[in-house]
């Protein structure tokens, strides 16, 4: 084990992380708002963004599926120091961090059951930059319409339709954070 | 600094009750089951709703408790003091100056802005339990979106009373989705729940959390011909004079004398600074109270 994956971490734990959440908290009850998020120092190629996000909602309790790159040693040495969260097969998981590609297909997560749609699996996309224009975004949490860079608009059309069943999604960049949860309807620009 | 951790809550508990927030925040209306803790408060005193409050409060907000609209009970007093002690944040009974107001059966008079997070303390978050009380069949109920009972619920009032009587906890659906219980809200209130700020519930002895994102859709169940009305007191405040407020009706002797006051205290104060005078009033002084 290296002893670089000790560091990175909240350096003031319950202030950094009421911080990050509430930036996450705005991102996924505004989408489309992008929102500063940083406290985290993962090793690459996580961003700062996704590391705090696992910082901020990730523990023991929370399956984590790590996705084509971001399924190293270091990041796993990282997480399992700093969260303690499992490392598991994308159906298990409760989290999944990736970039776009390599989450896919994004049909194997976790969507909920009919009784229990808050069991689904939230996945946070590694992007390499948040866009505030692009798809127009309708839907509860948007006044009227707001629109985002997203990196296709099926899938996110899919799976509205799934809804109360879904994936909720949080696109990360730097120190960035934007977030689209189940209920936003997507269309093309 | 108090020797507590910040907002009292370990770090894993706050995990919990932030993820729990999310799907909240995801599936409007829908009540999340999350392992509410023991308080240092007994349940019914808003338990839930502190919960809540300390996975959501950072150290840069100001914080504000309302019990009955009124800042100065027992409950919102010591709710205030608690975070005062355990998060050291800033508390105010402004409903403008708050970034976090924690609530006990109203929504303040004021119009919520943006950057404003309003979290209800809620006795009983299902809608259906008193027409249903097995869990394992209201939770069928909703996932079968099958809301016949609460409609023939009001429809029984309307049959009784000529009215739906249902004055409070007025059930509403949400997003065209689920129905959802706005905690004992008068049904007056039950108009401004499609607001600027993010709301969130907590109910600490039935272990749920659900939310409503900004400018969520929120309709008050009704009929064509009896359409929900956002009913109050026919009557003006008496101390403030106004006539768009929540009213309490007090009694004032036993000789049937009662008067009307603003159940929001902050309005009503906030008002009579400004000069209103209401029919019993007495014009604003710096140093009454």
């Amino acid at each position: 084990m290296d002893a670089d994956v000790l560091k990175g971490g909240f350096a003031d734990a319950p202030i950094e992380a009421a911080h990050a959440f509430r930036a996450a908290m705005t991102a996924i009850a505004r989408p489309g708002k992008i929102e500063t998020l940083k406290g985290a120092v993962p090793p690459a190629p996580m961003s700062v963004a996704a590391g705090t996000l696992v910082l901020t909602l990730c523990d023991p309790d929370t399956p984590v599926f790590l996705a084509g790159e971001w399924d190293c040693q270091p990041v796993r040495d990282w997480i399992a120091f700093h969260v303690g969260a499992p490392i598991v097969s994308a159906a298990e998981a409760m989290f999944a961090i990736g970039d776009w590609a390599g989450l896919a297909p994004h049909t194997q997560f976790a969507i909920g059951t009919p009784e229990y749609p808050d069991r689904s699996a939230t996945l946070i996309v590694e992007c390499d930059a948040l866009k505030a224009d692009g798809a127009v975004l309708r839907g509860p949490g948007i006044k009227d319409t707001a629109s985002m860079g997203l990196p296709e608009v099926d899938a996110f059309q899919m799976n509205a339709m799934l809804f109360p069943l879904g994936l909720d999604f949080f696109f990360t960049s730097g120190d960035q954070v934007s977030a689209l949860p189940r209920t936003t309807k997507v269309e093309a620009a | 600094m108090s020797d507590y951790n910040f907002a009292y809550l370990d770090e894993q508990t706050k995990r919990m009750i932030r993820r729990a927030i999310l799907k909240g925040l995801a599936i409007p209306g829908y009540q999340v089951p999350f392992a509410s803790r023991e308080m240092p408060m007994p349940y019914g005193w808003g338990t839930g709703g502190v919960q809540v409050s300390a996975a959501t409060l950072t150290p840069d907000d100001t914080f504000k408790v309302i019990d009955q609209g009124a800042d100065d009970t027992t409950n919102a007093v010591s709710i205030r003091k608690f975070f005062e002690k355990t998060a050291g944040v800033a508390t105010t009974e402004e409903t403008s100056a708050a970034s976090v107001i924690q609530t006990r059966h109203r929504i303040p008079e004021d119009e919520l802005r943006e950057d404003q997070i309003l979290v209800y303390q809620v006795p009983i978050p299902e809608p259906l339990r008193f027409l249903e009380p097995s869990e394992v069949e209201t939770r069928k109920m909703h996932s079968l979106e099958e809301y016949g009972l609460m409609h023939v619920k009001l429809y029984e009032d309307i049959a009784k009373h000529g009215a739906i009587a249902t004055s409070y906890a007025y059930p509403v659906k949400v997003e065209g989705r689920y129905v959802m219980d706005p905690s004992p809200i008068p049904k007056f209130d039950n108009p401004k729940m499609e607001m600027a700020g993010i709301q969130l519930f907590g109910a600490g002895r039935e272990q749920r959390i659900y939310a409503l994102p900004p400018y969520c859709q929120v309709v008050s169940l009704d009929f064509d011909d009896f359409p929900f009305e956002a009913s109050k007191a026919d009557h003006a405040c008496d101390m403030c004079g106004a006539t768009d407020s929540y009213l309490d009706e007090v009694i004032m002797d036993d000789a049937g004398n009662r008067m009307f006051v603003c159940s929001d205290t902050d309005y009503c104060a906030s008002r009579r600074k400004a000069g209103h005078v209401g029919a019993q009033g007495t014009p604003f002084e710096e140093d009454a109270a």
